[in-house]
Protein backbone atom coordinates (compact mmCIF):
# COMPACT_ATOMS: atom_id res chain seq x y z
CA UNK A 1 0.00 0.00 0.00
CA UNK A 2 0.90 3.33 -0.43
CA UNK A 3 2.06 5.21 2.87
CA UNK A 4 2.11 8.77 3.33
CA UNK A 5 5.49 9.39 2.79
CA UNK A 6 5.60 8.77 -0.86
CA UNK A 7 4.33 5.95 -3.66
CA UNK A 8 5.12 2.77 -3.73
CA UNK A 9 7.70 3.62 -6.30
CA UNK A 10 9.06 6.43 -5.03
CA UNK A 11 7.45 10.31 -4.44
CA UNK A 12 6.82 12.31 -7.34
CA UNK A 13 6.95 15.14 -5.20
CA UNK A 14 7.86 15.51 -1.32
CA UNK A 15 7.09 18.60 0.42
CA UNK A 16 8.44 19.12 4.09
CA UNK A 17 7.74 22.07 6.28
CA UNK A 18 6.47 24.13 3.59
CA UNK A 19 4.81 27.65 5.10
CA UNK A 20 2.86 30.32 3.15
CA UNK A 21 2.77 33.92 4.49
CA UNK A 22 1.09 37.41 3.29
CA UNK A 23 2.14 40.18 4.80
CA UNK A 24 -0.55 42.17 4.66
CA UNK A 25 -1.51 46.13 6.70
CA UNK A 26 -3.27 44.24 9.28
CA UNK A 27 -1.04 41.85 10.20
CA UNK A 28 0.63 38.77 8.77
CA UNK A 29 -1.97 36.05 7.67
CA UNK A 30 -0.20 32.37 7.76
CA UNK A 31 -1.86 30.55 4.88
CA UNK A 32 -0.16 27.32 5.03
CA UNK A 33 1.70 26.43 8.31
CA UNK A 34 4.61 23.72 8.21
CA UNK A 35 3.08 20.99 5.89
CA UNK A 36 4.99 17.93 5.06
CA UNK A 37 3.25 15.57 1.98
CA UNK A 38 4.61 13.84 -1.32
CA UNK A 39 2.60 12.75 -3.77
CA UNK A 40 3.50 9.67 -6.14
CA UNK A 41 1.51 8.35 -9.35
CA UNK A 42 -1.26 8.11 -7.46
CA UNK A 43 -4.74 10.45 -6.60
CA UNK A 44 -4.14 12.32 -3.39
CA UNK A 45 -7.33 14.48 -2.05
CA UNK A 46 -6.86 17.55 0.07
CA UNK A 47 -10.10 18.73 1.71
CA UNK A 48 -10.55 20.99 4.18
CA UNK A 49 -12.72 24.15 4.82
CA UNK A 50 -12.99 27.61 2.67
CA UNK A 51 -9.71 29.48 3.47
CA UNK A 52 -7.80 26.31 5.26
CA UNK A 53 -4.72 26.55 2.97
CA UNK A 54 -5.64 24.31 -0.25
CA UNK A 55 -4.72 26.58 -2.91
CA UNK A 56 -1.98 28.00 -1.60
CA UNK A 57 -0.72 24.87 -0.79
CA UNK A 58 -1.58 23.97 -4.90
CA UNK A 59 0.26 26.56 -6.10
CA UNK A 60 3.28 26.81 -4.00
CA UNK A 61 4.14 23.76 -5.50
CA UNK A 62 4.54 25.81 -8.79
CA UNK A 63 6.09 28.80 -6.75
CA UNK A 64 2.74 30.78 -8.06
CA UNK A 65 2.22 33.07 -4.88
CA UNK A 66 2.49 36.75 -5.41
CA UNK A 67 4.21 39.23 -3.09
CA UNK A 68 3.20 40.10 -0.33
CA UNK A 69 2.93 36.33 -0.71
CA UNK A 70 5.90 34.29 0.62
CA UNK A 71 7.00 30.54 0.84
CA UNK A 72 9.49 28.85 2.56
CA UNK A 73 10.18 25.10 2.85
CA UNK A 74 12.70 22.62 4.35
CA UNK A 75 12.20 20.99 0.93
CA UNK A 76 9.97 20.85 -2.32
CA UNK A 77 11.64 18.25 -4.86
CA UNK A 78 9.73 17.35 -7.90
CA UNK A 79 11.15 13.98 -9.68
CA UNK A 80 14.94 15.22 -8.95
CA UNK A 81 14.57 18.84 -9.43
CA UNK A 82 14.77 20.71 -6.31
CA UNK A 83 11.96 23.72 -7.05
CA UNK A 84 13.33 25.82 -4.14
CA UNK A 85 16.27 26.74 -6.06
CA UNK A 86 15.24 26.33 -9.97
CA UNK A 87 15.60 29.53 -11.76
CA UNK A 88 12.64 31.44 -13.04
CA UNK A 89 13.02 29.87 -16.17
CA UNK A 90 13.33 26.07 -15.14
CA UNK A 91 10.26 26.78 -13.17
CA UNK A 92 8.32 27.96 -16.58
CA UNK A 93 9.18 24.99 -18.03
CA UNK A 94 8.34 23.02 -15.58
CA UNK A 95 5.25 24.60 -15.31
CA UNK A 96 4.70 24.01 -19.49
CA UNK A 97 5.80 20.52 -19.31
CA UNK A 98 5.73 18.26 -16.47
CA UNK A 99 3.20 19.82 -13.83
CA UNK A 100 0.32 21.42 -15.28
CA UNK A 101 -2.38 23.07 -12.41
CA UNK A 102 -5.86 23.46 -13.36
CA UNK A 103 -7.01 26.55 -12.10
CA UNK A 104 -10.45 27.03 -9.19
CA UNK A 105 -11.42 30.27 -11.65
CA UNK A 106 -11.29 28.33 -14.76
CA UNK A 107 -12.12 31.79 -16.72
CA UNK A 108 -9.92 34.18 -15.03
CA UNK A 109 -7.31 31.94 -16.58
CA UNK A 110 -8.15 32.30 -20.16
CA UNK A 111 -7.49 35.16 -21.80
CA UNK A 112 -10.42 37.22 -22.74
CA UNK A 113 -9.60 38.51 -26.02
CA UNK A 114 -8.94 35.20 -27.66
CA UNK A 115 -11.55 32.55 -28.44
CA UNK A 116 -11.49 29.24 -26.97
CA UNK A 117 -9.84 27.60 -30.58
CA UNK A 118 -7.12 30.05 -30.51
CA UNK A 119 -5.93 29.68 -27.34
CA UNK A 120 -6.11 25.91 -27.20
CA UNK A 121 -4.64 25.32 -30.45
CA UNK A 122 -1.54 27.49 -29.75
CA UNK A 123 -0.95 26.09 -26.44
CA UNK A 124 -0.95 22.92 -28.37
CA UNK A 125 1.18 24.30 -31.23
CA UNK A 126 3.66 25.77 -28.57
CA UNK A 127 3.83 22.06 -27.58
CA UNK A 128 4.64 19.78 -29.99
CA UNK A 129 5.98 22.26 -32.75
CA UNK A 130 2.57 20.90 -34.74
CA UNK A 131 1.08 23.02 -37.91
CA UNK A 132 -1.43 26.17 -36.84
CA UNK A 133 -4.05 23.57 -39.21
CA UNK A 134 -2.84 19.97 -37.26
CA UNK A 135 -3.63 22.28 -33.84
CA UNK A 136 -6.80 23.48 -34.83
CA UNK A 137 -7.57 19.46 -35.97
CA UNK A 138 -6.73 18.39 -32.67
CA UNK A 139 -8.27 21.32 -30.61
CA UNK A 140 -12.13 20.07 -31.91
CA UNK A 141 -11.07 17.05 -30.83
CA UNK A 142 -9.68 17.47 -27.25
CA UNK A 143 -12.97 19.27 -26.33
CA UNK A 144 -15.03 16.23 -27.66
CA UNK A 145 -12.68 14.03 -25.40
CA UNK A 146 -13.60 16.04 -22.56
CA UNK A 147 -17.37 15.78 -23.36
CA UNK A 148 -18.55 19.22 -24.70
CA UNK A 149 -20.83 18.88 -26.81
CA UNK A 150 -20.57 20.85 -30.29
CA UNK A 151 -16.79 21.61 -29.95
CA UNK A 152 -16.46 23.17 -33.55
CA UNK A 153 -19.25 26.09 -31.91
CA UNK A 154 -17.22 26.03 -28.96
CA UNK A 155 -14.07 27.00 -30.45
CA UNK A 156 -15.14 29.84 -32.16
CA UNK A 157 -16.43 30.72 -28.84
CA UNK A 158 -14.75 33.95 -26.34
CA UNK A 159 -14.10 33.19 -22.48
CA UNK A 160 -17.45 35.06 -21.53
CA UNK A 161 -19.67 33.32 -23.96
CA UNK A 162 -19.21 29.70 -22.39
CA UNK A 163 -20.83 28.32 -19.09
CA UNK A 164 -18.95 27.75 -15.60
CA UNK A 165 -18.82 23.89 -16.47
CA UNK A 166 -17.64 24.42 -20.51
CA UNK A 167 -14.97 26.48 -19.05
CA UNK A 168 -13.62 24.03 -16.34
CA UNK A 169 -13.57 21.36 -19.34
CA UNK A 170 -12.22 23.87 -21.16
CA UNK A 171 -9.33 24.19 -18.53
CA UNK A 172 -8.97 20.39 -18.40
CA UNK A 173 -8.85 20.16 -21.64
CA UNK A 174 -5.81 22.39 -22.36
CA UNK A 175 -3.84 20.99 -19.13
CA UNK A 176 -3.93 17.61 -20.96
CA UNK A 177 -1.90 18.87 -23.49
CA UNK A 178 1.47 18.76 -22.23
CA UNK A 179 1.21 14.73 -20.64
CA UNK A 180 1.98 16.11 -17.57
CA UNK A 181 3.30 14.29 -14.87
CA UNK A 182 2.03 15.76 -11.92
CA UNK A 183 -1.53 17.74 -12.22
CA UNK A 184 -2.74 19.83 -9.52
CA UNK A 185 -6.63 20.53 -10.25
CA UNK A 186 -8.07 23.33 -7.96
CA UNK A 187 -11.82 22.52 -7.59
CA UNK A 188 -11.62 21.21 -11.65
CA UNK A 189 -15.17 19.83 -11.58
CA UNK A 190 -16.80 22.17 -8.71
CA UNK A 191 -19.03 23.73 -11.92
CA UNK A 192 -19.86 20.23 -13.38
CA UNK A 193 -22.93 18.30 -13.41
CA UNK A 194 -22.40 14.24 -11.98
CA UNK A 195 -22.76 12.71 -15.03
CA UNK A 196 -20.37 14.96 -17.11
CA UNK A 197 -18.26 14.82 -13.63
CA UNK A 198 -17.90 11.29 -13.67
CA UNK A 199 -16.90 11.23 -17.52
CA UNK A 200 -14.40 13.90 -16.99
CA UNK A 201 -12.63 12.46 -13.50
CA UNK A 202 -12.69 8.94 -15.72
CA UNK A 203 -10.32 10.40 -18.18
CA UNK A 204 -8.10 11.93 -15.29
CA UNK A 205 -7.96 8.53 -13.50
CA UNK A 206 -6.87 6.70 -16.88
CA UNK A 207 -3.72 9.24 -17.06
CA UNK A 208 -2.77 8.10 -13.30
CA UNK A 209 -3.59 3.85 -13.48
CA UNK A 210 -2.09 3.96 -17.14
CA UNK A 211 0.32 6.32 -17.71
CA UNK A 212 1.34 6.72 -14.18
CA UNK A 213 0.61 10.44 -13.57
CA UNK A 214 0.46 12.26 -10.00
CA UNK A 215 -2.63 14.09 -9.23
CA UNK A 216 -3.22 16.25 -6.92
CA UNK A 217 -6.89 16.76 -6.55
CA UNK A 218 -8.35 19.79 -4.20
CA UNK A 219 -11.95 19.54 -3.70
CA UNK A 220 -14.53 20.42 -0.80
CA UNK A 221 -17.19 17.18 -2.06
CA UNK A 222 -15.86 14.98 0.80
CA UNK A 223 -18.43 12.08 -1.05
CA UNK A 224 -16.64 12.85 -4.46
CA UNK A 225 -12.61 12.36 -2.84
CA UNK A 226 -13.94 9.36 -1.06
CA UNK A 227 -14.70 7.54 -3.97
CA UNK A 228 -12.17 8.59 -6.36
CA UNK A 229 -8.88 9.36 -4.73
CA UNK A 230 -6.51 6.52 -3.06
CA UNK A 231 -5.62 9.02 -0.30
CA UNK A 232 -6.65 11.98 1.48
CA UNK A 233 -5.23 15.06 2.86
CA UNK A 234 -7.46 17.29 5.49
CA UNK A 235 -6.28 20.94 6.13
CA UNK A 236 -7.34 22.89 8.97
CA UNK A 237 -6.35 26.42 9.40
CA UNK A 238 -3.26 26.06 6.99
CA UNK A 239 -2.36 22.71 8.42
CA UNK A 240 -2.54 18.88 8.09
CA UNK A 241 -5.01 17.69 10.58
CA UNK A 242 -5.25 14.14 9.55
CA UNK A 243 -4.49 12.01 6.53
CA UNK A 244 -6.48 8.51 5.10
CA UNK A 245 -7.07 6.23 2.74
CA UNK A 246 -9.67 7.30 0.77
CA UNK A 247 -11.68 4.45 1.18
CA UNK A 248 -11.75 5.13 4.80
CA UNK A 249 -12.18 8.54 4.74
CA UNK A 250 -16.01 7.85 6.26
CA UNK A 251 -14.09 6.28 9.42
CA UNK A 252 -11.89 9.32 10.15
CA UNK A 253 -11.14 10.11 13.29
CA UNK A 254 -10.32 13.72 13.83
CA UNK A 255 -13.00 15.90 15.12
CA UNK A 256 -12.46 18.24 12.51
CA UNK A 257 -13.00 15.28 9.66
CA UNK A 258 -16.04 13.75 11.45
CA UNK A 259 -17.35 17.62 11.25
CA UNK A 260 -16.78 17.95 7.75
CA UNK A 261 -18.47 14.63 7.13
CA UNK A 262 -21.65 15.38 9.09
CA UNK A 263 -22.10 18.76 7.72
CA UNK A 264 -23.40 17.36 3.88
CA UNK A 265 -26.47 17.09 3.05
CA UNK A 266 -28.18 13.70 2.11
CA UNK A 267 -30.45 12.50 -0.07
CA UNK A 268 -31.56 9.81 2.51
CA UNK A 269 -32.24 11.88 5.27
CA UNK A 270 -34.47 14.37 6.07
CA UNK A 271 -33.97 18.19 6.29
CA UNK A 272 -33.55 20.60 9.24
CA UNK A 273 -30.69 22.38 9.73
CA UNK A 274 -27.26 20.75 9.12
CA UNK A 275 -24.67 19.95 11.87
CA UNK A 276 -21.81 22.70 11.66
CA UNK A 277 -18.39 22.44 13.03
CA UNK A 278 -17.70 23.88 16.34
CA UNK A 279 -13.68 24.68 15.70
CA UNK A 280 -11.77 24.36 18.44
CA UNK A 281 -8.46 26.18 19.23
CA UNK A 282 -6.55 23.25 20.31
CA UNK A 283 -6.63 21.79 16.52
CA UNK A 284 -4.24 24.41 16.04
CA UNK A 285 -1.73 22.81 18.02
CA UNK A 286 -2.48 19.02 18.62
CA UNK A 287 -0.57 16.55 16.54
CA UNK A 288 -2.76 15.41 13.68
CA UNK A 289 -4.45 12.12 12.99
CA UNK A 290 -1.79 10.10 10.38
CA UNK A 291 -3.83 6.42 9.58
CA UNK A 292 -0.01 4.84 8.25
CA UNK A 293 1.75 5.45 11.45
CA UNK A 294 -0.70 3.44 13.27
CA UNK B 1 -46.96 23.58 3.03
CA UNK B 2 -45.94 24.55 -0.64
CA UNK B 3 -48.00 24.52 -3.52
CA UNK B 4 -47.94 24.75 -6.95
CA UNK B 5 -50.96 26.40 -8.98
CA UNK B 6 -53.06 23.63 -8.80
CA UNK B 7 -54.65 24.90 -5.26
CA UNK B 8 -55.91 28.25 -7.62
CA UNK B 9 -53.20 30.49 -5.24
CA UNK B 10 -51.67 32.82 -7.61
CA UNK B 11 -47.88 32.05 -7.99
CA UNK B 12 -45.63 34.71 -7.30
CA UNK B 13 -43.42 33.83 -10.20
CA UNK B 14 -44.55 32.41 -13.25
CA UNK B 15 -42.27 31.55 -16.36
CA UNK B 16 -43.98 30.87 -19.56
CA UNK B 17 -42.21 29.69 -23.04
CA UNK B 18 -39.04 30.82 -22.13
CA UNK B 19 -36.40 31.17 -25.15
CA UNK B 20 -33.32 32.42 -25.22
CA UNK B 21 -31.21 32.56 -28.33
CA UNK B 22 -27.14 33.69 -29.09
CA UNK B 23 -25.69 34.75 -31.92
CA UNK B 24 -27.08 36.28 -35.09
CA UNK B 25 -28.22 34.33 -38.60
CA UNK B 26 -25.71 31.50 -39.48
CA UNK B 27 -24.57 30.47 -36.08
CA UNK B 28 -27.37 30.71 -33.63
CA UNK B 29 -27.24 28.75 -30.33
CA UNK B 30 -30.74 27.98 -28.89
CA UNK B 31 -29.47 27.58 -25.64
CA UNK B 32 -33.30 27.59 -23.29
CA UNK B 33 -36.12 26.12 -25.97
CA UNK B 34 -39.75 26.83 -24.33
CA UNK B 35 -39.20 26.69 -20.62
CA UNK B 36 -42.01 27.19 -18.02
CA UNK B 37 -42.92 26.70 -14.54
CA UNK B 38 -44.28 28.18 -11.71
CA UNK B 39 -43.08 28.98 -8.36
CA UNK B 40 -45.43 29.66 -4.66
CA UNK B 41 -44.68 32.43 -2.71
CA UNK B 42 -42.41 30.94 0.15
CA UNK B 43 -41.14 28.01 -2.04
CA UNK B 44 -38.00 26.97 -2.80
CA UNK B 45 -37.72 25.52 -6.71
CA UNK B 46 -34.97 23.83 -7.92
CA UNK B 47 -33.39 23.80 -11.21
CA UNK B 48 -31.07 21.12 -12.02
CA UNK B 49 -29.17 19.62 -15.29
CA UNK B 50 -26.32 19.23 -17.55
CA UNK B 51 -23.62 21.79 -17.56
CA UNK B 52 -24.42 23.91 -20.44
CA UNK B 53 -28.26 23.12 -20.53
CA UNK B 54 -29.53 26.62 -19.93
CA UNK B 55 -29.83 26.81 -16.63
CA UNK B 56 -28.17 30.23 -16.04
CA UNK B 57 -29.71 31.42 -19.20
CA UNK B 58 -33.14 31.06 -17.29
CA UNK B 59 -32.31 32.94 -14.20
CA UNK B 60 -30.62 35.47 -16.10
CA UNK B 61 -32.91 36.20 -18.68
CA UNK B 62 -35.16 36.19 -15.06
CA UNK B 63 -33.21 38.47 -13.65
CA UNK B 64 -32.88 41.16 -16.09
CA UNK B 65 -29.29 40.72 -17.35
CA UNK B 66 -30.11 39.40 -20.22
CA UNK B 67 -33.15 41.31 -22.58
CA UNK B 68 -32.83 38.85 -25.71
CA UNK B 69 -35.59 36.37 -24.79
CA UNK B 70 -39.13 35.46 -26.01
CA UNK B 71 -42.14 34.14 -23.62
CA UNK B 72 -43.53 35.92 -20.47
CA UNK B 73 -41.95 36.14 -16.95
CA UNK B 74 -44.55 37.10 -14.26
CA UNK B 75 -43.77 38.41 -11.04
CA UNK B 76 -46.57 38.55 -8.62
CA UNK B 77 -48.78 38.97 -11.29
CA UNK B 78 -47.31 41.43 -13.41
CA UNK B 79 -45.87 40.90 -16.77
CA UNK B 80 -41.80 41.71 -16.74
CA UNK B 81 -40.43 44.34 -19.32
CA UNK B 82 -36.81 43.74 -20.75
CA UNK B 83 -35.48 46.62 -18.99
CA UNK B 84 -35.94 46.45 -15.35
CA UNK B 85 -35.94 49.80 -13.33
CA UNK B 86 -34.38 49.85 -9.64
CA UNK B 87 -38.14 48.66 -7.89
CA UNK B 88 -37.64 45.27 -10.01
CA UNK B 89 -33.82 44.87 -8.01
CA UNK B 90 -35.41 46.14 -4.49
CA UNK B 91 -37.79 42.82 -5.17
CA UNK B 92 -35.51 40.21 -6.81
CA UNK B 93 -31.63 39.73 -6.66
CA UNK B 94 -29.38 37.17 -7.92
CA UNK B 95 -26.36 35.30 -6.39
CA UNK B 96 -24.41 34.35 -9.20
CA UNK B 97 -22.15 31.26 -10.14
CA UNK B 98 -18.88 32.46 -10.07
CA UNK B 99 -17.77 34.76 -6.81
CA UNK B 100 -14.68 35.69 -8.87
CA UNK B 101 -16.49 37.86 -11.88
CA UNK B 102 -19.16 38.70 -9.69
CA UNK B 103 -17.25 41.03 -7.06
CA UNK B 104 -15.54 44.34 -8.30
CA UNK B 105 -11.64 42.95 -8.16
CA UNK B 106 -11.02 47.09 -6.89
CA UNK B 107 -13.57 47.48 -4.52
CA UNK B 108 -13.56 46.80 -1.10
CA UNK B 109 -16.18 44.72 0.90
CA UNK B 110 -17.12 47.59 3.00
CA UNK B 111 -18.09 49.61 -0.62
CA UNK B 112 -19.23 46.50 -2.48
CA UNK B 113 -21.92 46.35 0.19
CA UNK B 114 -22.66 50.25 0.89
CA UNK B 115 -23.30 50.89 -3.13
CA UNK B 116 -26.49 49.07 -3.19
CA UNK B 117 -27.74 50.81 -0.45
CA UNK B 118 -26.36 54.29 -2.23
CA UNK B 119 -28.28 53.56 -5.25
CA UNK B 120 -31.51 52.74 -3.56
CA UNK B 121 -31.49 55.67 -0.85
CA UNK B 122 -31.33 53.47 1.74
CA UNK B 123 -30.41 54.62 5.49
CA UNK B 124 -28.18 53.11 8.38
CA UNK B 125 -26.14 52.14 5.54
CA UNK B 126 -23.18 51.49 8.19
CA UNK B 127 -25.15 49.45 10.55
CA UNK B 128 -26.95 47.60 7.45
CA UNK B 129 -23.13 46.79 5.58
CA UNK B 130 -21.95 45.28 9.61
CA UNK B 131 -25.47 43.16 10.53
CA UNK B 132 -25.11 41.66 7.03
CA UNK B 133 -21.53 40.72 7.64
CA UNK B 134 -22.86 39.15 11.00
CA UNK B 135 -25.74 37.18 9.25
CA UNK B 136 -23.37 35.43 6.46
CA UNK B 137 -20.55 34.81 8.93
CA UNK B 138 -17.96 37.40 8.06
CA UNK B 139 -16.69 39.52 10.78
CA UNK B 140 -15.65 43.07 11.35
CA UNK B 141 -12.38 42.54 9.88
CA UNK B 142 -12.84 41.43 6.63
CA UNK B 143 -14.98 44.89 5.94
CA UNK B 144 -12.17 46.55 4.33
CA UNK B 145 -10.11 43.81 2.50
CA UNK B 146 -10.40 43.73 -1.24
CA UNK B 147 -11.62 40.43 -2.94
CA UNK B 148 -8.15 39.20 -4.02
CA UNK B 149 -7.45 38.98 -0.32
CA UNK B 150 -10.27 36.40 0.37
CA UNK B 151 -10.70 33.10 -0.23
CA UNK B 152 -13.14 31.57 -2.60
CA UNK B 153 -15.88 30.57 0.48
CA UNK B 154 -15.54 34.30 1.58
CA UNK B 155 -15.43 35.94 -1.28
CA UNK B 156 -19.54 33.66 -1.79
CA UNK B 157 -20.54 34.92 1.21
CA UNK B 158 -20.15 38.66 0.76
CA UNK B 159 -21.61 37.90 -2.53
CA UNK B 160 -24.78 36.44 -0.65
CA UNK B 161 -24.44 39.66 1.85
CA UNK B 162 -24.94 41.95 -1.43
CA UNK B 163 -28.06 40.13 -2.59
CA UNK B 164 -29.39 40.42 1.22
CA UNK B 165 -28.78 44.04 1.86
CA UNK B 166 -31.65 45.35 -0.26
CA UNK B 167 -33.82 42.87 1.55
CA UNK B 168 -35.52 41.54 -1.38
CA UNK B 169 -38.49 39.12 -2.00
CA UNK B 170 -37.17 36.59 -4.17
CA UNK B 171 -33.85 35.75 -4.39
CA UNK B 172 -32.08 33.49 -7.66
CA UNK B 173 -29.34 31.66 -6.71
CA UNK B 174 -27.00 30.31 -9.38
CA UNK B 175 -25.12 27.88 -7.63
CA UNK B 176 -24.73 29.57 -4.32
CA UNK B 177 -22.61 26.80 -2.98
CA UNK B 178 -20.60 24.95 -5.65
CA UNK B 179 -17.41 26.80 -4.40
CA UNK B 180 -17.87 26.35 -0.81
CA UNK B 181 -16.45 23.52 1.26
CA UNK B 182 -19.01 21.72 2.76
CA UNK B 183 -18.72 23.14 6.35
CA UNK B 184 -19.38 26.70 4.65
CA UNK B 185 -21.97 25.21 2.40
CA UNK B 186 -24.11 23.80 5.42
CA UNK B 187 -23.00 27.03 7.45
CA UNK B 188 -24.55 28.86 3.82
CA UNK B 189 -27.49 26.68 3.69
CA UNK B 190 -28.48 27.05 7.16
CA UNK B 191 -28.55 30.76 6.72
CA UNK B 192 -30.68 30.71 3.58
CA UNK B 193 -33.42 28.70 5.19
CA UNK B 194 -33.20 30.79 7.95
CA UNK B 195 -33.50 34.46 6.05
CA UNK B 196 -36.43 32.51 4.05
CA UNK B 197 -37.94 31.79 7.41
CA UNK B 198 -37.64 34.97 8.87
CA UNK B 199 -38.36 37.08 5.85
CA UNK B 200 -40.76 34.88 3.80
CA UNK B 201 -38.30 34.86 1.13
CA UNK B 202 -38.77 32.94 -2.34
CA UNK B 203 -36.22 30.40 -4.15
CA UNK B 204 -35.09 29.61 -7.22
CA UNK B 205 -32.04 27.51 -6.78
CA UNK B 206 -29.70 26.32 -9.34
CA UNK B 207 -27.68 22.97 -8.56
CA UNK B 208 -25.99 20.04 -9.72
CA UNK B 209 -25.94 18.50 -6.45
CA UNK B 210 -28.60 16.76 -5.97
CA UNK B 211 -27.97 16.09 -2.39
CA UNK B 212 -28.33 19.95 -1.89
CA UNK B 213 -31.68 20.39 -4.30
CA UNK B 214 -33.33 17.84 -1.87
CA UNK B 215 -32.20 19.47 1.52
CA UNK B 216 -33.62 22.82 -0.07
CA UNK B 217 -36.15 22.90 -2.28
CA UNK B 218 -39.75 21.76 -2.35
CA UNK B 219 -40.42 21.01 -6.18
CA UNK B 220 -37.14 20.62 -9.02
CA UNK B 221 -36.96 20.74 -12.80
CA UNK B 222 -34.48 18.89 -14.57
CA UNK B 223 -33.49 20.69 -18.25
CA UNK B 224 -31.38 19.06 -20.44
CA UNK B 225 -30.37 20.75 -23.86
CA UNK B 226 -32.52 24.14 -22.89
CA UNK B 227 -35.35 22.40 -22.28
CA UNK B 228 -37.22 21.04 -19.15
CA UNK B 229 -37.42 17.07 -19.08
CA UNK B 230 -39.19 16.68 -16.03
CA UNK B 231 -40.59 18.03 -13.12
CA UNK B 232 -41.07 15.88 -10.05
CA UNK B 233 -41.32 17.03 -6.14
CA UNK B 234 -38.33 16.29 -3.86
CA UNK B 235 -40.54 13.81 -2.47
CA UNK B 236 -39.98 12.18 -5.55
CA UNK B 237 -36.45 12.36 -5.87
CA UNK B 238 -35.59 11.09 -2.56
CA UNK B 239 -37.40 7.91 -3.29
CA UNK B 240 -35.47 7.76 -6.41
CA UNK B 241 -38.89 7.41 -8.43
CA UNK B 242 -37.80 10.04 -11.90
CA UNK B 243 -39.82 8.85 -15.05
CA UNK B 244 -36.89 10.27 -16.87
CA UNK B 245 -33.97 8.22 -17.86
CA UNK B 246 -31.62 11.16 -18.21
CA UNK B 247 -32.68 12.01 -14.19
CA UNK B 248 -32.47 8.28 -13.13
CA UNK B 249 -28.54 8.53 -14.76
CA UNK B 250 -28.25 11.58 -12.66
CA UNK B 251 -29.29 10.19 -9.41
CA UNK B 252 -27.02 7.11 -10.05
CA UNK B 253 -23.89 9.80 -10.66
CA UNK B 254 -24.61 11.47 -7.99
CA UNK B 255 -23.86 8.85 -5.70
CA UNK B 256 -19.94 9.23 -6.13
CA UNK B 257 -17.22 7.94 -8.64
CA UNK B 258 -17.60 5.02 -10.66
CA UNK B 259 -14.98 4.05 -13.10
CA UNK B 260 -17.26 1.57 -15.01
CA UNK B 261 -20.55 3.41 -14.08
CA UNK B 262 -18.59 6.14 -16.34
CA UNK B 263 -17.80 4.12 -19.02
CA UNK B 264 -22.23 3.59 -19.33
CA UNK B 265 -22.69 7.40 -19.31
CA UNK B 266 -25.49 8.69 -21.67
CA UNK B 267 -25.91 11.43 -23.63
CA UNK B 268 -29.54 12.32 -24.08
CA UNK B 269 -30.33 14.34 -27.04
N1 LIG C 1 -3.28 38.03 -1.03
C1 LIG C 1 -3.65 37.62 0.19
N2 LIG C 1 -3.49 38.42 1.27
C2 LIG C 1 -3.87 38.01 2.50
N3 LIG C 1 -4.39 36.80 2.78
C3 LIG C 1 -4.56 35.96 1.74
C4 LIG C 1 -4.21 36.31 0.40
N4 LIG C 1 -4.51 35.27 -0.42
C5 LIG C 1 -5.02 34.32 0.37
N5 LIG C 1 -5.06 34.71 1.66
C6 LIG C 1 -5.53 33.93 2.83
O1 LIG C 1 -4.88 32.67 2.85
C7 LIG C 1 -5.72 31.68 3.41
C8 LIG C 1 -5.69 30.42 2.55
O2 LIG C 1 -6.30 30.70 1.30
P1 LIG C 1 -6.58 29.58 0.19
O3 LIG C 1 -7.01 30.33 -1.04
O4 LIG C 1 -5.42 28.66 0.07
O5 LIG C 1 -7.82 28.81 0.83
P2 LIG C 1 -8.58 27.52 0.25
O6 LIG C 1 -8.37 26.41 1.22
O7 LIG C 1 -8.18 27.29 -1.16
O8 LIG C 1 -10.09 28.03 0.35
P3 LIG C 1 -11.33 27.86 -0.67
O9 LIG C 1 -11.89 26.49 -0.42
O10 LIG C 1 -12.30 28.92 -0.20
O11 LIG C 1 -10.83 28.07 -2.05
C9 LIG C 1 -7.12 32.33 3.54
O12 LIG C 1 -7.37 32.62 4.89
C10 LIG C 1 -7.02 33.60 2.71
O13 LIG C 1 -7.86 34.61 3.23
N1 LIG D 1 -23.27 35.13 -24.00
C1 LIG D 1 -23.37 33.96 -24.65
N2 LIG D 1 -23.07 33.86 -25.97
C2 LIG D 1 -23.18 32.69 -26.64
N3 LIG D 1 -23.59 31.53 -26.08
C3 LIG D 1 -23.90 31.57 -24.77
C4 LIG D 1 -23.80 32.76 -23.98
N4 LIG D 1 -24.18 32.47 -22.70
C5 LIG D 1 -24.50 31.16 -22.69
N5 LIG D 1 -24.34 30.61 -23.93
C6 LIG D 1 -24.62 29.22 -24.31
O1 LIG D 1 -25.89 28.86 -23.83
C7 LIG D 1 -25.88 27.50 -23.36
C8 LIG D 1 -26.42 27.43 -21.95
O2 LIG D 1 -25.49 28.05 -21.07
P1 LIG D 1 -25.75 28.22 -19.51
O3 LIG D 1 -24.64 29.04 -18.97
O4 LIG D 1 -27.14 28.71 -19.29
O5 LIG D 1 -25.64 26.72 -19.00
P2 LIG D 1 -25.77 26.11 -17.54
O6 LIG D 1 -26.87 25.11 -17.56
O7 LIG D 1 -25.86 27.21 -16.54
O8 LIG D 1 -24.39 25.34 -17.42
P3 LIG D 1 -23.37 25.16 -16.16
O9 LIG D 1 -23.98 24.09 -15.30
O10 LIG D 1 -22.12 24.70 -16.82
O11 LIG D 1 -23.24 26.49 -15.49
C9 LIG D 1 -24.46 26.99 -23.53
O12 LIG D 1 -24.38 26.25 -24.72
C10 LIG D 1 -23.64 28.27 -23.64
O13 LIG D 1 -22.50 28.08 -24.45
MG1 LIG E 1 -9.16 27.49 -2.94
MG1 LIG F 1 -24.55 27.89 -15.07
Amino acid sequence: MIGANGGKDGALLTVEDLSVRFHTRTGIVDAVRNISFSVGREKVGIVGESGSGKTMTGRSVLRLIRPPGEITAKRMEFDGHDLLTLSEKQMRDIRGDRISMVMQDPKYSLNPVMTIGEQIAEAYRVHTGASFRDAKARAAEMLAAVKIRDPERVLSLYPHEVSGGMGQRIMIAMMLIPDPDLMIADEPTSALDVTVQMQVLAIIDDLVTQRGMGLMFVSHDLNLVASFCDRVIIMYAGQIVETCKASELDQAKHPYTRGLLNSLPRLDREPGPLPVLERQESWKTEPGVDAYFK
Amino acid sequence: MPISSEAGQMPLISVTDLDVRFGSDDEIVHAVRGVSFDVAEGETFGLVGESGSGKSTVLRAMSGLNADWTGSIEIGGTLLGRVRGKPFYKRVQMVFQDPYGSLHPRHTVDRILSEPCQIHRMSDIDDRVSDVLVAVGLGPTFRFRYPHQLSGGQRQRVAIARALILEPEILLLDEPTSALDVSVQAEILNLLQRLKQERGLTFVLVSHDLAVIAHMCDRLAVMNAGRIVEELTVAQLRASEPAEAYTRQLLKASLGYDRSAAAGMESFD
